[in-house]
């Protein structure tokens, strides 16, 4: 790993809140997420408000001349990134469900690589008490 | 474990706030910055939803950005505490983490 | 107390960055360690040594390069982010087959690993943006 003090594990948060291609941030939150992957920290992923967007299963980019970076998301079980966190409310007050947005797993190499559910859904209260247990937030 | 929120946008403007209030923890502070600061002024249609968090989270005011534009700091919401920057960096000490509402 | 700082706004647009050089000013004025300034998405734009704002306004790049000068504070481009935006140092100009590099004295650019770092390393990380 190219972490010198790797005795240190932190509770890393990324809090998403912004819809994909206004903006860059989704794009270049996801890039540290991958990034930080190497540092075996104890991260995990909030998608609430607008943030929820960033997740929806049929995104078409060809038309705005944008790279459709969705797919990236999919790999995050790969890196060993399993804690994503989804408000239920903000689906919710959206008209959105579980449905519209992309399926996210890992293989559990503690039980035989069985393909297991990153997304966690969560309500308000639930979110609150993960928010206030980390150590480092970052926002984009 | 206590977090300091900050919020930087007008309530007027984006949600940064409404969802800082529904997702902080009891016992954490927030801190008012930037054009933030707007939520911080009596007499707005937010100032009722202000004084109903402070029931359970603290909330303080960044000083300069209230002069800056133009807000008296006699007419903050009750309760609200102003700071300036040095304040800025004691409420990070005092707190165990930080989070920026953006 | 040890400071991680990151800037994900450039110079001007928002506050962000003056609210960032504020607050590192006033943490190292108070004893405090700012060992990093990590700068992201359009944040990049801090680091350019070709800003040239009107001779009454504060110059916030040179602001940032003196607190690296006088304090030893370590400013950190983000590469990709950087290079996307056209912010280069000689070295990446050089690999990247550009003629001129626009990086300030006392920024240098690194990976987004530096960020990761600052959020182990650091007592607190704190975050300015829009």
């Amino acid at each position: 790993m190219d972490n010198d003090d790797d005795q240190v594990v932190k509770k890393f948060m990324y809090m998403n809140r912004k819809a994909p291609y206004g903006t860059i941030y989704a794009l270049e939150s996801l890039e540290v997420v991958l990034i930080a992957a190497a540092f075996d920290q104890d991260v995990s992923l909030v998608f609430a408000d607008d943030g929820v967007y960033q997740l929806t299963n049929s995104q078409s980019t060809d038309d705005i001349g944008m790279k459709n970076f969705s797919p990236t998301y999919s790999a995050l079980g790969d890196y060993d990134i399993k804690k994503i966190y989804i408000e239920k409310e903000s689906l919710d007050e959206r008209g959105l469900t579980l449905e519209d947005l992309q399926a996210l797993t890992y293989e559990d190499e503690d039980d035989d690589w069985a393909e297991k559910d990153s997304i966690h859904l969560v309500s308000r209260e639930e979110l609150a008490e993960v928010i206030d247990q980390q150590d480092v937030v970052f926002s984009f | 474990m206590s977090m300091l929120h900050t919020v930087n946008k007008s309530p007027f403007e984006r949600n940064a706030l409404e969802s800082c209030i529904r997702l902080a923890k009891a016992g954490s502070s927030v801190l008012l910055m930037e054009d933030g600061v707007i939520a911080a002024m009596q007499g707005t249609k937010y100032s009722q939803s202000m004084a109903e968090a402070m029931a359970n989270i603290s909330f303080y005011v960044l000083g300069p950005d209230l002069k800056a534009r133009g807000l008296s700091e006699g007419n903050v919401v009750e309760g609200v505490k102003v700071v300036d920057y040095n304040g800025f960096v004691d409420l990070t000490v005092a707190h165990d983490s930080v989070q920026s509402w953006l | 107390m040890k400071y991680g700082i990151l800037v994900n706004e450039g110079p001007y647009t928002h506050q962000a960055s003056d609210s960032a050089y504020k607050f590192t000013k006033a943490a190292i004025d108070k004893g405090h360690e700012v060992f990093r300034v990590f700068f992201y998405h359009d944040g990049v734009n801090n680091g350019t040594s070709l800003a040239v704002p009107p001779q009454d306004d504060r110059h916030i790049p040179d602001q940032w390069s003196a607190l690296a000068k006088d304090h030893g504070v370590d400013l950190v481009l983000c590469v990709a982010a950087a290079q996307r935006r056209g912010i280069l140092d000689e070295d990446e100009a050089k690999r990247n087959g550009k003629t001129s590099h626009n990086v300030i004295e006392g920024f240098r650019i690194s990976g987004l690993g530096q960020l990761i770092e600052a959020g182990i390393q650091a007592d607190r990380l704190v975050v300015f943006g829009d």
